[in-house]
């Protein structure tokens, strides 16, 4: 795969040169009087893992189902390779998917639900055989073969799911809520299983979810999504660092949100009044931002120190009452109650053990953070 | 609509408008004609060689008379209403006996209850005529009942069951039972053990927890279940026929007689048109009940 | 439920189940009584069943009877089938609302009507009575309980293992051979055995519009025990209560085996 000349990692959407894998212009899917995909544009790329990200109902199983062809948009266009899908039925479209409940053909053996789809392609009959085998090898099924789903365990069963899609070698793989049926230490490992297959067999990956953290192990961009509206596609860290919204900032992992009126200062710097008696806070934000302009300050808990000295260095400096302490054992959460009524979360880590803990209950406390460490929202 | 989707709705379709709604249509077309002694034993026919004018004369020539005599002759309502308290008897009494049957399966332990649900279907699968025959041989003067009553002291003088309306009744609970237990059982089944707790709890006894909790709860198998018995009994043949007597008055005997003895083709359609509007009125309360289930469920 | 199953509960069931297997209980045994009064015992005897298997009558009815039934159960299970998919699949059509009130409609009409206008059809149409006019007519209403059971099963039926066979390359067609029809298979089998015992047992239809030389069995057997009891007719249905109670136990004994084989391998599975 060629890479744009300005970087080595793998990133085609900064790459004008590079043509997108899929295209949605416009697409718009209405259930009757619901509308569960508005107004959509979307370009993913060739090899990426992308992830549709957002609460049940946000349209992100619709978009799923629309590339699968089961859905036909109601609205708008969607460009496959440079080909329009919508007059393509599902059976003749370059695309897979992994359903969520796996969908595995209860009368047919492993390895007949991995041949299923090839038995239905122009592949000749005597390389069917090999590719099944070379199927059952990348997930480690060989001993399972002649088993029926019935024969086999929850993670087993996912992983002939996902042979038995990867196994036409689609262009595009779809993969709705993947690990939803799995518990919790079964499904971290298999996060990684799942990037490792993908990486190794070059397929291009859309992965839907409700999970925001499976969101950001797996994918190499995340679409948050919300009423079927796309709030933000992004890189996982650039979704979580400099998140374009409330919406998308709350979405992901803990915030604190302040509400307050802007004052720009030199260029890139502004303040923000937020309450009496306290000094605005200080944070950086870029330009064309008008003085008196209503903002939210979004800044996460893992940013905020807790401190019984007053810091000297820090650019925001607040002192408040411990109400609560959250202990998560590697780290914990302590809700602090300013004299404003207002409840900042800070987190520290637990370098010590818990009965050399620095801080209790009803400890006066200093809250401090830098000037980069939050973000200004306008929306 | 791709042509094999077309072909897949349209041979079940065409076929039930050819078997079901037009035999039916001519149903309603013969109970508004005139008895005629020639073949078919009716007037009018519809010649359409005559074009415009004889679809005129046909339609003309139709008209309410048979209905008219349906009022007239108090055999029919009488026979209606007879149909109708059968019916309602026989449907109280399914409940009485059912609803204890049904509930001891649902108390039962666990492992016994598919082979209980067995033994309540398999008579489904048995002949009707034959269920309804093996009453015979019982009811009889001389069958087993009497015998079992004169051994027992109970009476000296046989008792005269069989071709009376008793043995009608009998033979529809006996018929018609599962019909009763098996809905009644499904929503029993499905009860909740804790609710009764949480009223034992509160001070409930057993029994008041039971009309209190458990009766309420069953209502829509109870109705479901009434409805499956009372539905089926109204239009009933085999079994007034079998085990009633010359005067047992119903429906379903009655249209029988009209087509069959009296080779009245147009009073025998009216009959049945007339049954059908009487049976609308249960159908849609069923179908009601049923609908509002389904709505709880999901 | 699982709670105090009490002496109320056990005696309603002990006289619930009496009460509706007594009277097919004493059928079975006076079919082997020796006289031919069927009240009075008089004897071991088999006579009646030989007596049963001489007379021509009967055995020709009996021959008609499983022709029809099971002619008219095939076409039922396809017509019904269809219907089925069609009711629960076929999305928006139009006529929707009467096609599934037609399929529901011939359950609780009475037969009496059903036989009444199927016979004045064939008499418009100028359709001889006969073999052909008693299935045209077991097939219409049969049909509609077999939809009623396959539909069920196509409801309870996880839509994405079809949707699955489309998008690894199915024909909407080839879905459901290879898919949907293995699935359904128990509901399209029960369908066909219950259309085939409603033929085997429908009387009244049968009579409206079965011809001179086609006599069914339960038109001979009613026109029998209108004149009474007689013992040939007991050793009949004996003979067919214990085909469908062999029937109906071996089938129950099957799915049960299969269950328990199915609980085994799942707890096997979960086990690894």
């Amino acid at each position: 795969m060629a890479q744009s000349p300005s970087s080595s990692v793998f990133a085609p959407w900064d790459d004008p040169t590079k043509k997108p894998l899929i295209r949605f212009e416009g697409v718009t899917k209405r259930f009757g009087d619901f509308t569960a995909v508005d107004n959509l544009d979307l370009h993913i790329y060739e090899r990426e893992f992308f992830a549709l990200l957002g609460p049940s109902g946000c349209g992100k199983t619709t978009i799923m189902r629309i590339l699968a062809g089961f859905d036909p948009p109601s609205e708008g266009t969607v460009w496959l390779d440079d080909v329009n899908i919508a007059p393509v039925p599902p059976n003749k479209r370059p695309v897979n998917m992994m359903f969520q409940s796996y969908a595995l053909f209860p009368h047919l053996s492993v390895y007949d639900n991995i041949a299923f789809g090839l038995k239905r392609s122009p592949m000749p009959k005597s390389e069917i055989d090999g590719r099944v085998q070379e199927m059952l090898r990348l997930t480690r099924l060989e001993k399972f073969a002649r088993r029926k789903p019935h024969q086999i365990s929850g993670g087993q069963r996912q992983r002939v799911a996902l042979a038995r899609s990867l196994a036409k070698a689609p262009k595009l793989l779809l993969l709705d809520e993947p690990l939803g049926a799995l518990d919790k230490k079964l499904r971290n490992d298999t996060q990684f299983e799942l990037m490792d297959i993908q990486e190794k067999t070059g397929t291009t990956f859309v992965i839907v979810t409700h999970d925001q953290e499976e969101a950001m192990t797996v994918a190499s961009r995340v679409a948050v999504m919300d009423n079927g509206k796309l709030m933000q596609v992004a890189t996982p860290d650039r979704i979580y660092e400099a998140p374009n919204s409330v919406y998308v900032a709350d979405f992901i992992g803990d915030v604190n949100i302040i509400e307050g009126n802007l004052r720009p200062q030199e260029p890139g710097k502004v303040l923000i009044d937020w309450t009496e008696g306290e000094a605005p806070i200080r944070a950086e934000a870029n330009g064309g931002l008008t003085e008196g302009t209503r903002v939210s300050y979004a800044v996460r808990p893992e940013k905020i120190a807790v401190s019984a000295e007053r810091p000297d260095d820090r650019a925001n400096v607040v002192q408040g009452k411990i109400i609560d302490i959250a202990y998560l054992g590697n780290i914990s959460t302590y809700h602090v109650q300013l004299p404003s009524g207002h409840m900042i979360s800070a987190q520290m880590t637990n370098s010590r053990r818990i009965e050399r803990r620095d801080f209790t209950w009803e400890d006066t406390v200093w809250l401090s953070w830098t000037d980069t460490a939050g973000i200004v929202l306008t929306q | 609509m791709n042509f094999r989707r077309f072909l897949l709705v349209l041979v079940p379709y065409g076929w039930l408008l050819a078997l079901f709604l037009v035999p039916f249509l001519i149903v309603l077309k013969i109970a508004l004609s005139d008895t005629a002694l020639s073949i078919p034993p009716y007037t009018p026919t519809l010649d359409l060689s005559a074009g415009w004018a004889g679809i005129k004369d046909f339609f003309g020539a139709l008209d309410f008379e048979n209905f008219v005599f349906l009022t007239q002759d108090d055999l029919y309502w009488k026979a209606y209403l007879s149909s109708l308290k059968i019916a309602l008897i026989s449907t109280l009494v399914t409940l009485v006996v059912g609803y204890p049957i049904a509930y001891g399966m649902a108390r039962a332990p666990q492992e016994w209850r598919p082979t209980l649900m067995m033994l309540v279907i398999l008579p489904f699968w048995t002949s009707f005529l034959i269920r309804v025959y093996s009453w015979m041989g019982i009811l009889s003067q001389e069958g087993f009942l009497n015998q079992f009553l004169q051994w027992a002291g109970l009476t000296s003088e046989p008792l005269i069951i069989l071709n009376t309306n008793w043995a009608v009744y009998i033979g529809i609970v006996y018929t018609y039972l599962p019909f009763m237990i098996l809905p009644i059982y499904a929503t029993l089944e499905k009860l909740d053990v804790s609710l009764l707790e949480a009223a034992e709890d509160l001070g409930c006894s057993r029994t008041e927890a039971f009309w209190l909790i458990t009766a309420p709860l069953s209502r829509s198998g109870v109705i479901a279940g009434c409805f499956l018995v009372f539905i089926p009994a109204i239009g009933e043949f085999v079994i007034p026929s079998i085990l009633g007597g010359s005067r047992t008055l119903m429906i379903g005997k009655v249209l029988w007689e009209e087509f069959f003895s009296n080779r009245d083709w147009p009073v025998a359609s009216a009959v049945a048109v007339i049954l059908l509007l009487i049976l609308v009125i249960p159908i849609i309360l069923f179908q009601r009940n049923e609908q509002r289930q389904r709505e709880l469920e999901q | 439920m699982i709670r105090r199953f009490s002496w109320f509960n056990a005696t309603s069931l002990t006289l619930g189940f009496a009460f509706l297997y007594m009277p097919m209980i004493i059928l079975v045994i006076y079919s082997f009584n020796a006289s031919k009064l069927v009240t009075v015992w008089a004897g071991f005897s088999t006579k009646w069943y030989g007596e049963l298997l001489r007379n021509e009558a009967f055995l020709d009815a009996a021959w008609v009877t499983l022709k029809v039934a099971v002619i008219s159960s095939s076409i039922a299970t396809v017509l019904g089938t269809m219907a089925a998919y069609v009711l629960v699949r076929g999305g928006r059509f139009a006529g929707r609302t009467l096609f599934s009130g037609m399929i529901y409609a011939p359950l609780v009409m009475p037969e009496v009507i059903t036989g009444l206008s199927l016979l004045l059809l064939f008499i418009a149409v100028g359709l001889d009575r006969g073999v052909i006019t008693i299935v045209l007519a077991h097939t219409t209403f049969s049909m509609c309980y077999v939809s009623v059971v396959v539909s069920s099963r196509l409801v309870a039926f996880d839509r994405s293992l079809e949707e699955a066979a489309l998008d690894l390359g199915c024909t909407p067609f080839d879905a459901f051979m290879s898919v949907t029809l293995p699935m359904i298979a128990p509901a399209v089998i029960s369908g066909w055995l219950l259309a085939f015992t409603l033929s085997l047992d429908d009387l009244v239809i049968a009579s409206f519009t079965s011809g001179p030389s086609s006599t069914t069995l339960p038109i001979k057997i009613f026109s029998a025990v209108r004149l009474g009891v007689s013992p040939e007719i007991n050793a009949l249905s004996t003979i067919m209560i214990g085909i469908v109670a062999v029937g109906v136990i071996a089938a129950s004994l099957i799915s049960k085996t299969r269950i328990a084989r199915m609980t085994r391998d799942e707890q096997a599975a979960q086990q690894q």
